[in-house]
């Protein structure tokens, strides 16, 4: 990555003025949002307010969406990562997203796990990789014996943890989560709960979610998200998570948490 | 129904419910009565072929197998074989039959079969459809008795073993579809061998890297969805233009050091029929790969993996499923297709297997035309027997496409 003028940027990751188009409709305006590593950062609101559209913007998915459009800058490592030398497959590989949806592989669980580093050149061990990235997801104790199984045969919250641990395996610095718990029961859920607490000593996450009681629970910091009368998503109030849901700045906020709307 | 006015503004009178029901009646009916028009269709086309291609036919000797011996040919040796073949044959063919292979080193099958084609020489001079035959048989066997005093009737299939093997030839009763079936194998494979990498190709070309907002992609597109449309006569003409004619040398093998081809032979016809079936296999695996799950590639790619790397681990596996199965009912069309064949050149008459890509070649559906605008009746039988081989070749493609199909698809889960 090139070095750049902003050295002393600490974030993990920063959004500058950073509005995103479908075509002509503006899905989100002017974010500016600094991610604080090594935490856990929640993004909340209302559907349509451009929550999933933000956090694809960090690891320029949204690049595969046809008429997506950026303007603004987000800042990796103190890095634009849409300037035009930044190759969007290198950024992929170090800010990793698991998604809404589990969507493993229709392979062995242990391809599902190698197959991310041996794409990405990955030469130390593999099955080593695979016991500790499924340890990491709180997997392998589960798996262990059927390593050789089809991911799809694994229930729907297994299936997510082990895109968590298939994500861990590439070794990421970010790992974005698109709701990641939206089609879990509520004890698949605790565990992946549980699992990003632990995965936060190592990893910076960021979690789009629907759920006020998850992102209340399980995260550091909170940003809130709502449309504007144009239906374009704006960021209302970001901070510390305990201050965004008991004591927040904006009314906005506060009739969303206490559920007044929404 | 007897429901009060309603309030709510919904109606609730007895007739509109009766009327909207009986609406879906009358569209149940419609539709079964379109499916049993279809399948009466389809039961008639079969019914055709099957009442030709077997029935009475009326038989007669060259010389009655009764008078060359007292006992049933096939009791007899192969000595007292011979004897008949020099007895009742010319000394040259005699001589000839010897120098293609000792009749002495041949068995006695082989010298049975030698004096029943040579000597006894069976000859089919009427045949009847099978209907007519269960029908009127006692009229049949009347009029036989009468008109050919020494023929006999008998019930025979025209579809059988020998029909299947031999080569062609200009009785009906010793014509055979062999040279035909592996002429529509040879041209089959080589459409395959051009269209199955083009295709494929194409297709992960306009689906995973043209960008369908530019113009040109957009032309190529619709062209290609336009050409699948195309007549098959069209495709002829242009193999004719193109393969036989201005690639001649290349066709005819005569740049390969092959010489004293014709460049209209299975390379140009397969060639044509490859470009033929080349747009719908482009389309059908534009829509393998459109079906395969966008959570899959965004799997792929969020770990870091190139474009190429997912289409080669995830899209291509995911969609090989549907561009086999779709490839293969694109075979049987091309199995089917008669017009591009007349044009670029197909034999009528071939006595000679093709053994090669330079060869000449004949295909099951000329035959088929050919042997329906022949004059005589025992042509239109073995047309019948014709179309039933090629009914089944495609019906066995078809069964083992479906079956492809359910297998791949089991495996993936």
């Amino acid at each position: 990555m090139k070095s750049s003028n902003n050295k002393n940027n600490h974030y993990a990751i920063e959004t500058r003025e950073l509005n995103i188009y479908y075509g002509n409709f503006r899905a989100v305006k002017d974010v500016q949002l600094q991610v604080n590593p090594k935490k856990i950062t929640a993004i909340i609101g209302p559907s349509g307010c451009g929550k999933t559209t933000v956090l694809r913007a960090f690891n320029r998915m949204n690049d595969l969406i046809l008429n997506a459009r950026i303007e603004g800058q987000v800042l990796f490592h103190g890095q634009n990562i849409y300037e035009k030398d930044v190759d969007p497959v290198q950024i992929r590989r170090k800010i990793g997203m698991v998604f809404q949806k589990p969507n493993p592989f229709p392979k062995s669980i242990y391809e599902n796990i190698t197959w991310g580093a041996r794409v990405n050149g990955y030469e130390g061990n593999l099955d080593q990789l695979v016991e500790e990235s499924l340890t990491q997801a709180a997997l392998w104790e589960e798996v262990k014996d059927n390593l050789n199984k089809s991911a799809l045969a694994l229930s729907g919250g297994q299936q997510q943890r082990l895109c968590i641990a298939r994500t861990i395996a590439v070794k990421p610095e970010i790992i974005l989560m698109d709701e990641p718990c939206s089609a879990l029961d509520p004890i698949a859920t605790l565990k992946i709960e549980e699992l990003m607490r632990v995965l936060s000593k190592q990893y910076t996450i960021i979690i789009v979610t629907h759920n006020m009681q998850q992102a209340a629970r399980a995260s550091d910091y909170t940003a809130f998200f709502t449309m504007d009368e144009d239906r374009t998503g704006v960021m209302v109030e970001y901070g510390l998570t305990d201050q965004i849901f008991t004591n927040p700045k904006q009314k906005l906020t506060e009739d969303y948490i206490t559920g007044r709307y929404g | 129904m007897n429901v009060e006015p309603s309030e709510n503004g919904y109606s609730h009178s007895s007739a509109f419910f009766q009327r909207r029901y009986v609406i879906g009646i009358i569209w149940n009916k419609i539709l079964l009565i379109s499916t049993i028009i279809g399948i009466i269709a389809l039961f008639t086309l079969l019914l055709t072929v099957i009442n030709q291609s077997i029935g009475l036919v009326a038989v007669e000797y060259k010389i009655n197998p009764s008078l060359l011996s007292n006992v049933p040919l096939e009791d007899l040796t192969s000595q007292e074989l011979i004897t008949i073949l020099q007895d009742n044959l010319t000394s040259y063919r005699f001589r000839t039959l010897n120098r293609e292979k000792p009749l002495l080193s041949r068995s006695q099958t082989e010298l049975l079969e030698l004096v029943n084609e040579k000597v006894v020489d069976p000859k089919i001079i009427a045949s009847w459809y099978l209907i007519p035959s269960i029908t009127q048989k006692n009229q049949i066997s009347e009029f036989v008795k009468e008109k050919y005093p020494n023929a006999f009737l008998k019930f025979y299939s025209w579809l059988n073993w020998n029909f299947i093997v031999r080569s062609m030839s200009s009785r009906p009763e010793l014509a055979g579809v062999r040279i035909a079936i592996k002429g529509s194998a040879f041209i089959v494979l080589i459409a395959i061998f051009l269209a199955l990498p083009l295709g494929v190709g194409a297709a992960i070309y306009l689906e995973e890297y043209a960008h369908p907002s530019r113009w040109i992609n957009r032309i190529i597109q619709t062209n290609i969805d336009n050409l699948a449309g195309v007549p098959s006569i069209i495709y002829g003409i242009l193999g004719l233009a193109v393969f036989v004619r201005a690639l001649s040398p290349i066709t005819s093998g005569s740049i390969f050091g092959f010489e004293g081809n014709t460049s209209r032979n299975i390379l140009s016809a397969g060639f044509t029929m490859g470009l033929l079936i080349l747009p719908m296999f482009i389309i059908n695996a534009q829509e393998a790969i459109r079906s395969v799950p966008v959570s899959l590639r965004y799997a792929s790619y969020s770990l870091g993996a190139t474009k190429w790397q997912t289409i080669w681990s995830h899209v291509l596996p995911s969609a090989m499923t549907g561009i086999l199965t779709g490839s293969i009912l694109a075979i049987s069309r091309a199995l089917g297709e008669t017009a591009p064949l007349i044009v670029v050149g197909a034999s009528t008459y071939i006595t000679s297997d093709p053994k090669g890509p330079f060869s000449g070649f004949s295909a099951l559906p000329i035959l088929i035309y050919n042997w329906t605008t022949r004059p005589q009746d025992q042509f239109r039988n073995i047309a019948a027997a014709a179309i039933i081989v090629l009914l089944i070749i495609l019906l066995t493609i078809n069964a083992f496409a479906i079956i492809l199909r359910n297998r791949l698809s089991e495996k993936r889960i």
